[in-house]
């Protein structure tokens, strides 16, 4: 889960991080009133899940804060990377000397948190890496004792050659990494860092994305969610329990497991068309999943043809095939269907679609095959 | 012969009492698995299917039964505990099959394992199975043959997809492990690659990986160096797009880095006969064999 900027420095700041002043408003009367109290010379950034903000036009600088309502009304409603921009977030501009990059990240080489500084910040850090790696320090932390404060140090001296700003980038790291395990984090970024004109170090944009097998056991952090600047049929599908992907093809694709979710996706472009979505129904057996599922791929006006690709194990076929007779009686399915079962009680769920009205498929690249063909209204 | 479990396989299941554990337990027995003994706490003391007695701790288990083997069916936060528990008490392969484990919670269990020279295989996997001999997870028993085929993979249902192939065909297989969808695992591709290269019943590997992460690439450059034995490989997630998890917790590619692209170059490089299609498993087995 992606939280907002205005969110992340909230919680750098709770960690003792330090973190320039902003306030966040969500209609251009608000962002003023805000900008007058910081004295009117401000920035305006809009707060979307999407990098390149910048360039999209979401951060404007304001001399006014009439000029920052302006921006504000400007900026709030456009779309960045498809995503509708709801809440911009004001913050007094600073006289900025340098700007760096601090980052952790989980990585799967070393199995290990790995902290990521660079005095290269302010920019895209894969970008960074790709063009100038070694302006890329690393550091693969132990996690049974944590950022130990000379390690820390040692990077602050990789940032900044005066010592009480190596000192100070030290122990924002340490806090960093606090954050970073307090909240869950699959990432937690400062860029930039930065120093000021009169030389201390702050944390001046931040980014946490959490990792959704955290969510449960932290309800404050899950509380952050902003469901508005998600896909809506994402959502549906994440309260129904599935995973779901939409994507820009014509063949609705529904399937159990995740890889052969994959598989079956690639199939279908194999075979010449182009799937309209990832959709996991996950491994446990219930029929109103199913239901959910043909809801959410129905609802996308692209799909031409729904391909159903289950092998049953701990989901039973008998299961699904009940979920999809259960659906046409709830509401109408208007593009064909292409079921293919295989598994764990296939006969009784040959048998239910069968009377129904619904042939099954034992075989995947005949199904496939077949779904590709309705959907682009070519003989199989 | 197998990898990692065979005849002398004696599991612990723990989470026995669970709607998924007591499932599995009953499915591992019927196909012949050796499961001595099971754990939740608080029913100490019980029998399961009045026939495995049920411990308070998995290390009270180990000294009544000799386990050796550990499977565990516990929900997702507490798994990283019963991984904990089952390498404190002495277990030699622990198998998780739970699904959602926090990531930054493997990050501690991972080297507290390894410290105890014990393996673990997933979490987010279902488990591995030897044919005829032993099964520990969930992989349908019934899709299985005893036979000569390698198989390891990051999937659930595909590496049924490709069992059923391979069993239909005529190819028999000698143990077929899913290491597990996740982004931080006990035990990777090379590690089953090497088990599979050592195991002189084995003849050919089949490995199924996906995008995210480089498991693929570097398991390509030890089949280069090390496996003299025909591999097969398939990479799902080619239509797959970038910065999305595509269901399972690792399968994402970040910025330009984890795509199906060069996975299945780094394949084509070491010498791996990559399939376009799961079918495809049958007839690139049968060109290498």
């Amino acid at each position: 889960m992606n939280l907002h900027e205005y969110q992340a420095r909230d919680i750098l700041r709770r960690h003792g991080i330090p973190v320039p002043p902003g306030e966040v408003a969500s209609t251009p009367a608000e962002a003023g009133a805000i900008a007058a109290r910081f004295g009117g010379r401000v920035v305006v950034k809009a707060q979307v899940h999407a990098g390149g903000r910048g360039k999209a036009g979401g951060v404007k600088l304001a001399k006014t804060a009439a000029e920052a309502e302006a921006h504000a009304k400007a900026i709030l409603g456009m779309t960045i990377k498809g995503l509708t921009v709801q809440k911009v977030l004001i913050a007094p501009t600073a006289e900025i000397a340098s700007e760096s990059y601090v980052g952790i990240i989980v990585d799967r080489a070393s199995q290990r948190p790995v902290l990521m500084v660079s005095p290269a910040g302010g920019i895209d850090i894969e970008e960074v890496a790709a063009k100038t790696p070694e302006k890329i320090h690393r550091l693969a932390v132990d996690p049974r004792y944590g950022l130990l404060s000379h390690q820390a140090m040692a990077l602050g001296f990789k940032l900044y050659s005066d010592v009480k700003q190596a000192r100070a980038a030290a122990d924002i790291m340490q806090k960093l990494y606090g954050a970073f395990y307090a909240v869950g984090g699959s990432l937690t970024e400062i860029n930039p860092l930065v120093t000021t004109a009169d030389g201390s170090v702050q944390a001046l944009d931040a980014k946490i994305v959490v990792d959704d097998n955290e969510l449960e056991r932290r309800p404050d952090i899950a509380a952050l969610r902003d469901t508005s600047a998600e896909a809506r049929e994402e959502v549906a599908a994440r309260e129904a329990g599935l995973t779901f992907i939409k994507l820009e093809g014509n063949v609705g694709c529904c399937v159990n497991g995740a890889g052969l979710a994959m598989a079956t996706m690639d199939l279908v472009k194999y075979y010449g068309g182009e799937p309209a979505n990832f959709l996991d129904i996950g491994g446990s057996s219930n029929p109103q999943k199913v239901v959910s599922a043909l809801r959410i791929i129905t609802s996308d006006p692209h799909v031409k043809a729904i391909l159903f690709n289950v092998f049953a194990g701990i989901t039973r076929a008998d299961d699904v095939a009940n979920g999809i007779v259960q659906a046409t009686r709830e509401f109408s399915v208007k593009v064909p269907m292409v079921i293919r079962l295989i598994g764990t009680n296939e006969a009784i769920a040959v048998e239910i679609l069968k009377k129904a009205g619904f042939p099954a498929l034992t075989d995947m690249d005949g199904a496939v095959k077949q779904a590709v063909a309705k959907a682009t209204g070519k003989a199989a | 012969m197998s990898i990692f479990i065979d005849h002398s396989t004696k599991l612990v299941v723990q989470g026995i009492t669970g709607r998924d554990g007591s499932f599995h337990a009953k499915q591992m027995m019927a196909y012949g698995t050796k499961v001595v003994a099971g754990v939740t706490p608080g029913k100490g003391g019980q029998r399961f299917e009045d026939a495995v007695p049920v411990f308070n701790t998995v290390a009270e288990a180990v000294h009544a039964t000799q386990a050796n083997t550990s499977v565990i069916y516990v929900p997702a936060a507490v798994a990283a505990s019963a991984i904990f528990e089952a390498a404190d008490s002495g277990i030699e392969l622990i198998i998780c099959i739970t699904e959602g484990i926090p990531v930054l919670d493997m990050t501690r269990a991972l080297p507290y394992v390894h410290e105890r020279g014990a393996r673990l295989i997933g979490p987010n996997c279902p488990g591995l199975i030897s044919p005829g001999k032993s099964k520990v997870g969930i992989i349908p028993g019934s899709i299985c043959q005893p036979g000569r085929i390698g198989l390891v993979s990051r999937s659930g249902t595909l590496t049924y997809e490709i069992i059923h192939q391979l069993s239909t065909n005529g190819f028999g297989q000698s143990s077929c492990v899913g290491i597990g969808g996740d982004p931080l695992i006990g035990t990777n591709f090379i590690h089953c690659l090497a088990a599979f290269a050592a195991d002189p019943e084995t003849e050919a590997i089949v490995m199924i990986g996906e995008i995210g992460g480089t498991d693929e690439q570097q398991a390509a450059e030890f089949v280069k160096e090390k496996v003299k034995k025909p591999v097969v490989g398939f990479i799902a997630g080619q239509t797959a797009p970038p910065g999305r998890r595509m269901g399972h917790a690792g399968a994402i590619i970040s910025g330009s880095s984890g795509t199906a692209a060069e996975k299945i170059a780094a394949f084509e490089k070491a010498g791996i006969s990559v399939m376009k299609r799961p079918l495809d498993v049958v007839p690139l087995l049968k060109e290498r064999l």
